[in-house]
């Protein structure tokens, strides 16, 4: 019983140093995107009044993206920043998993399991086919 | 408007939203939506996707804290999060396909709901481990945390099924409108499952960025997250949510709460309004 205590704590010390650490990288590279941005369009006029739906797979999104920021494009690296806002859960998710199979908790890693299947489902729920 | 006005303007709001969210305690993303919406002009979309950034900002950044103290419930957590990532790819996939006015709408009577929760006077459980429930006792829910004095406090739950189900609508109200649904979530920790305050408010917290996650891969691919919205607002909400947790330990939050709930009641009632009339 005393070795578990251990790794849960131990646990949940690395969890919440994965959950600041992610949300001040994410700040930074945001901060950073929107300098280059502001940097370069400062003046452009801008409206979202209207919504531009977009039907773009994850996987596409990613790769403007990527490209994006090989050409210091600032909403590229905006958009990254946002990324890495969005995986810090996701890390966390995958931490509570390890963790679990390391108490040999069978019910917790089906439980973890079935939690990131329907987040990769709604993937593919998320553009029309 | 310029760019740069408009990027000035966004910190701005999303400082106060922030601040205001910290304040009252309803969080800073319910508060971005009627800010983008109603006074800035953007549609409710981006709005929605702009709120669920802030959220995942605001709830990693303290839930960051309450981890390593020990109080948060892993389990207990990861649990619910079966039912609000379910409830969160419905609620946005029923998001992407209804109309603008009728989000409006919902998020106004959603708006109302949580203010009035927010200075409704909540009681305090504490089911002791042997009292807990038969799921409870499977599914090794109950737990400890740590009082100001060090001592260890033992609880347990009950009504794990009733608790589950109301967090599956708390994930579908998250997904549905970019919001983390605190007041959903305290009424099926709190109310439902009697778990203590202190290990509710922080357990739900913790659970927000998964929960955020799952509606939010179907907000990218949509192209509700816009980053020239998003930049300003997430750095403007965490200091002002900042800023706000600072001043809530120095000011009478009992008066500030009510003027809060009267304000976003009003804001509430100009979303419905708004919303039936079409102008949205």
């Amino acid at each position: 019983m005393s070795t578990t205590k251990f790794t849960d704590n131990q646990l949940q010390s690395i969890i919440g140093n994965v959950l600041r650490y992610g949300v001040l990288s994410a700040l930074t590279v945001t901060l950073l995107g929107g300098i280059i941005l502001l940097a370069k369009d400062s003046q452009q006029v801008v409206s979202f009044s209207t919504f531009v739906e977009k039907d773009q797979n994850l996987f596409v999104v990613f790769k403007t993206i990527l490209q994006g920021i090989k050409d210091w494009n600032g909403e590229s690296i905006i958009f990254l920043g946002i990324l890495l806002l969005f995986l810090t859960p996701a890390l966390r998710l995958l931490l509570s998993l390890f963790s679990f199979i390391l108490e040999k908790d069978a019910m917790y890693v089906v439980i973890t399991l079935i939690v990131i299947a329907v987040i990769i489902l709604s993937v593919s729920f998320g553009f029309s086919h | 408007m310029s760019l740069l006005t408009f990027i000035l303007i966004m910190f701005l709001g999303a400082f106060a939203a922030g601040f205001i969210g910290s304040l009252s305690g309803l969080g800073g993303g319910i508060i971005i939506i009627p800010l983008l919406s109603v006074f800035l002009g953007v549609d409710m979309h981006y709005a929605i996707g702009t709120a669920l950034v802030a959220v995942i900002a605001t709830s990693s950044g303290s839930a960051s804290a309450y981890v390593r103290e020990g109080i948060t419930n892993m389990r207990l957590g990861m649990f619910l999060e079966i039912a609000t990532t379910i409830g969160a790819v419905v609620g946005a996939l029923i998001s992407t396909n209804a109309p603008t006015s009728l989000l409006a709408i919902i998020f106004g009577a959603t708006l109302i709901f949580s203010s009035l929760n927010s200075i409704r006077k909540k009681e305090d459980h504490l089911i002791l481990p042997e009292q807990g429930s038969t799921l409870a006792k499977k599914l090794k829910l109950a737990g400890n945390y740590p009082t100001a004095s060090g001592e260890k406090v033992h609880y347990s739950m009950t009504n794990i099924l009733g608790g589950f189900s109301m967090m599956g609508v708390a994930g579908m109200m998250s997904g549905l409108l970019g919001i983390g649904s605190g007041a959903f979530k305290v009424i099926a920790m709190d109310t439902i499952m009697k778990v203590p305050f202190k290990v509710s408010t922080t357990t739900s917290n913790f659970m927000m960025g998964v929960t955020a996650i799952a509606s939010s891969v179907i907000y990218i691919q949509k192209g509700y997250i816009e980053p020239s919205i998003c930049m300003p607002v997430i750095i403007g909400v965490l200091i002002g949510s900042m800023v706000g947790a600072k001043v809530l330990m120095k000011a009478n939050t009992k008066k500030l709460k009510l003027f809060f709930a009267v304000l976003i009641f009003i804001i509430a009632l100009n979303m419905i309004y708004n919303g039936i009339t079409g102008k949205i």
